[in-house]
């Protein structure tokens, strides 16, 4: 019985707001922007809001408002709790945002229920995808980077031996479990592996383990932050030649911060990414100005996450007709082909997972200054199954 | 030959002396007037950022910067002690609490608007990033130089405690509070004194850190922890207590990471409890 | 409690105090309102609730007993996780799953204040702080179980009494958590005005005094924290129910200094400290993140440093005093 009253209001409300809904298209983002993952949420917003100063905020006669909502971090309670309310109170046509998985996660349930177009622009777990029909993902899967770098590293890298070090935490287990897949698809062999603690400042001792077993290759996952510098330099100061011995990891081992804090202990060190602001296109070269301009400093795979994200959504919206219903949104975000400042990339109507070009990437001295410089391309990678 | 164990050890004690500059202070005032400063790690991170401000923004050398650090955070202590600190000396345990907590929050949030969230990584001369060998081990030279400065700094507090009229009236104070006001001894001073100076070595430890755990303003709550672990661990009111739980809980926490990786973080937490079970007043504590 | 009342006898003294005051009447009356002018909010009502129910628990060893501890949210962890484990296994329904993870959560709580009576002061603090952080990282590392830092997936909830849906407005998850609440509430009161809740603060105010007049001191600290362990489960079984999601941070120290921060915002030991102090947390933070999602907590931090000035004790502690100053021209 309450159900149906509820329904009914519901569908009132329904019918006397339009008058509203009409004209403003709502996208709520649901991210950290306060305790350790507060950066991430930051850049991820920036990017958003930069492609909608630079494309304006109106789409088929709508106005897009962005209502961003804060997170906290790692709270599903709490990031389904504002996914409801931002469909309930604040009526968003879109959920957006996610820069964490468990988060994702717990928001999808809502997307479900509501029929509410989502576009998750960071949570790389590859199942998250597959928790709502109406999520699109325009960041990257941990398998569609990690798995590429394995067979890369046994095929062209001439690793046979490698070692893995991963922070014990669901992103670093499935990093883990993505590369061996790969490496030992490619005829590799993982000699050991350790599982560090999550909050780890100090690297030294399982550097050190990984030094007594002499590897070819050590392959790395650790959340970003401090960790990257720090293990940077545990690297250095136990001795491993990096020239030698291949070490490599997905992008966060080798970001901005972390290449400032390492200094030239860095050089070598291979990352696996979709997207780094030194990518060499005009488009980027664009973005990354812009980016600047506006916040005062480069852009990260946060911040194309978000700008991507914002694209997709103008281009569904455009496909659809300017119409905001989840089934009409999905549908016309299936199979959307453009160009990022990161590559080519399109989403994969069958399983709205992103597809996009897949970097290798050697930290070397350009002009007196560490860059990651690209060595490797694999062209339009899905996410491996 | 050394066998590379010892330069785990080695790591492990450098970053116990991190774990005693960040943590003595709190262990004093502790001990001095059962204040409860949460916002002590906030301290520590200001100084960090006064490092960075200075060596990244300013050009200033690395050493040079480091007693900055120290004073900016000893002379914003004495501000807030004075503002607000002072009014809750009688106040409940909690309300000591929720003040510093309220604090800290603030100070994070100002941390983040001025500096961003973003990790800020440290311009140091290269010399300072080398590392020595020794006995056919690799010692890095920022530890080393982080292990010399604190032993410098905790012998010149043992001295300072040990031989002056004023370290007589902090012991006095940290024994019998009661009787020390009994016989004269201004114990608020003392303790404004104290927490200036205890504030201050949090911020030089503050700018020391950033080299080997990194500075965000999440810094102000992540490092609380560990300084209750070593102060409680330690005994309050003792220098030597903070100094000897400083490096047990650095080295096993570092030795177990290598020796048994699949109890990582346990380590520190069970080698805290274990220790509290046996000594509840801490390794040197008095009450 | 001020000493006004009739002494002439414990008995009388403990009725006098169990009379139910015009204010709490229209607290609980007030607690209704949501339903009617904030139909929307809903959600965050339940989570205010739930968060209510987890500070009560706190209080009834900080407030009532002096244990002040930095990892209770391990009980509240700990019903959260096995109400969701039941209902991954299959088994959805609200009230048994809530019974037993109260159950779960209690039987912790039992085995763990043995060690706990034993300690006093910082080290129990540290012990406290150390079991909750140990706890957090065995949950991380039982990822087959727990789920890991993704959290538990597949939970579903049963009809509430086979009738009432769990709906995206949360006016099952607000209507259920009341009641649970209110229910739980009123036992404790109950428990705090018996001579077990004046024993328990007489062992707060002076441990050797209640020992040499002959009161089993430890016994009473390892029956309240049994029971506090319990109750916070409770609550954590809410959680989890209610929003079908659970992961690592409701174990987690932040969770557990947040409870401590709620409970003394509203003032420890005075039965609705913990209810007011989470509404008002809540309900800032709430409020905060809407007008500014990126420092929210500055304002937070501001707010807690002028309740501690303005009101000693919390707010339910300060506000009397506050009254009285203000009638004083």
């Amino acid at each position: 019985m309450k159900r149906i009253l509820y329904a009914g209001v519901a569908l009132l409300a329904a019918a006397v707001l339009p008058a509203q809904a009409a004209d403003t298209v709502k996208v709520g983002m649901i991210i950290s922007l306060s305790g350790q993952f507060a950066d991430t949420g930051m850049q991820m917003l920036n990017g958003a809001k930069l492609y909608v100063k630079q494309h304006g905020d109106t789409v088929t006669g709508k106005k897009i408002e962005i209502i961003a909502k804060d997170v906290g971090g790692i709270n599903p309670p709490v990031a389904k709790r504002l996914a409801q309310e931002l469909v309930t109170r604040d009526n968003v046509d879109v959920l957006a945002g996610f820069d964490l998985t468990p988060n994702a996660l717990a928001a999808a349930d809502v997307s479900l229920e509501a029929k509410r177009f989502m576009v998750n622009m960071n949570a790389a777990t590859a199942i998250v995808i597959e928790k709502s029909p109406y999520m699109v993902r325009t960041s990257m899967t941990v398998p569609q980077l990690n798995t590429t770098l394995g067979t890369w590293a046994e095929k062209n890298a001439g690793v046979k031996k490698a070692y893995t070090m991963v922070a014990d935490f669901g992103p670093g287990l499935d990093a883990e479990g993505a590369f061996s897949r790969g490496f030992k698809a490619s005829g590799g062999d993982v000699v050991g592996s350790v599982r560090m603690a999550v909050a780890n400042p100090d690297f030294s001792s399982y550097v050190q383990r990984a030094k007594d077993l002499n590897p070819e290759g050590i392959f790395v996952m650790i959340p970003g932050g401090a960790m990257p510098g720090a293990f940077g330099k545990a690297l250095a100061e136990r001795g491993i030649d990096l020239k030698k011995t291949k070490v490599m990891g997905q992008m966060e081992i080798a970001d901005e911060h972390a290449l400032a804090s390492m200094g030239d202990a860095a050089l070598g060190i291979i990352t696996v990414a979709h997207y780094d602001y030194t990518h060499e296109s005009k488009m980027n070269d664009a973005f990354v100005k812009a980016y600047n301009a506006e916040y005062g400093r480069n852009p990260d795979f946060f911040s194309v996450g978000g700008y991507d994200g914002m694209h997709l959504i103008y281009a569904a919206l455009e496909k659809a007709n300017g119409k905001t219903d989840g089934d009409s949104l999905i549908a016309a975000a299936k199979g959307l082909k453009w160009e990022s400042p990161r590559g080519p990339i399109s989403i994969d109507p069958e399983t709205r997972d992103i597809i996009q070009n897949v970097y290798i990437r050697r930290v070397e001295k350009v002009g007196g200054k560490l860059v990651n410089v690209e060595i490797a391309t694999f062209d339009n990678v899905k996410n491996p199954k | 030959m050394l066998s590379p164990v010892v330069g785990v050890l080695f790591d492990g004690f450098a970053y116990g002396m991190l774990l005693f500059l960040l943590s003595v202070g709190q262990s004093v005032t502790l001990g001095l007037m059962n204040f409860i400063n949460l916002a002590h790690c906030a301290f520590a991170m200001l100084g960090g950022y006064v490092t960075v401000t200075l060596v990244n923004g300013h050009g200033w050398p690395f050493f040079a910067a480091l007693p900055c650090a120290f004073i900016v955070s000893a002379v914003t202590s004495i501000g807030f002690e004075r503002a607000l600190y002072r009014r809750l000396y009688r106040a409940s345990d909690l309300d000591q609490v929720l003040l510093t907590i309220g604090i800290t929050f603030t100070a994070v949030a100002i941390a983040a608007y001025i500096f961003t969230t973003a990790q800020q990584p440290l311009q140091l001369p290269s010399y300072l990033r080398q590392s020595v060998e020794v006995l056919g081990l690799r010692l890095a030279i920022y530890r080393l130089i982080l292990i010399a400065i604190s032993l410098i700094i905790t012998c010149v507090l043992v001295a300072a405690l040990e031989h002056t009229r004023f370290g007589a009236q902090i012991r006095a104070a940290v024994d019998n509070e009661r009787m020390a006001r009994g016989l004269g001894i201004d114990v608020d001073r003392t303790f404004a004194i104290t927490f200036a100076l205890g504030s201050g070595l949090a911020g030089l430890g503050g700018g020391l850190a950033i080299e080997i755990v990194g500075l965000d303003p999440s810094f102000a709550f992540t490092y609380l922890v560990y300084v209750l672990i070593v102060v409680s661990v330690g005994g309050l009111g003792s220098i030597r207590g903070t100094f000897a739980a400083a490096a047990v809980l650095g080295i096993s926490d570092i030795a177990g990471k290598y020796y048994v990786p699949q109890l990582g973080a346990f380590l520190i937490y069970l080698v805290m409890i274990s220790l509290l079970m046996w000594r509840p007043t801490g390794l040197f504590g008095r009450r | 409690m001020a000493l006004t009342q009739n002494l002439q006898s414990p008995q009388l003294y403990l009725q006098s105090l169990s009379r139910w005051r015009p204010a709490e009447i229209a607290f609980w009356l007030a607690t209704l309102l949501p339903f009617v002018l904030a139909p929307n909010y809903l959600s965050l009502a339940s989570q205010i609730a739930i968060a209510a129910l987890f500070a009560l628990s706190l209080d009834l060893i900080l407030g009532y007993a002096g244990i002040v501890s930095l990892g209770h949210a391990a009980f509240f962890g700990i019903g959260a996780y096995s109400a969701g484990l039941i209902s991954r296994f299959g088994w959805g329904e609200p009230l048994t799953g809530l019974l037993l993870s109260t159950l779960a959560a209690g039987l912790v709580g039992y085995a763990t204040s043995f060690i706990i009576a034993r300690f006093r002061h910082l080290a129990l603090i540290m012990l406290t702080l150390g079991f909750g952080l140990l706890l957090a990282e065995l949950a991380n590392s039982a990822g087959w179980l727990t789920g890991g830092i993704d959290g538990l997936q597949g939970i579903h909830t049963w009809r509430l009494l086979g009738h009432f849906n769990f709906d995206l407005f949360g006016t099952t998850a607000y209507a259920y958590a009341l009641a649970v609440l209110f229910f739980v509430f009123l036992g404790t009161r109950r428990l705090i005005h018996s001579p077990f809740g004046l024993a328990l603060r007489g062992i707060r105010e002076n441990w050797v005094r209640m020992s040499a007049i002959g009161a089993p001191n430890r016994a009473h600290i390892r029956t309240i924290y049994t029971i506090a362990a319990a109750l916070a489960g409770i609550a954590g079984a809410l959680l989890a129910q209610t929003t079908e999601t659970v992961s690592l941070d409701s174990l987690g120290f932040e969770r557990s200094a947040e409870v401590l921060v709620m409970l003394v915002l509203g003032g420890a030991g005075r039965l609705y400290g913990g209810l007011v102090g989470a509404t008002i947390f809540m309900v800032a933070r709430d409020q905060f993140s809407g007008i500014a999602p990126e420092y929210w907590y500055f304002w937070i931090g501001i707010l807690l440093i002028f309740v501690v000035i303005l009101l000693p004790n919390g707010v339910l502690g300060g506000l009397p005093h506050l009254i009285a100053r203000w009638r004083r021209p």
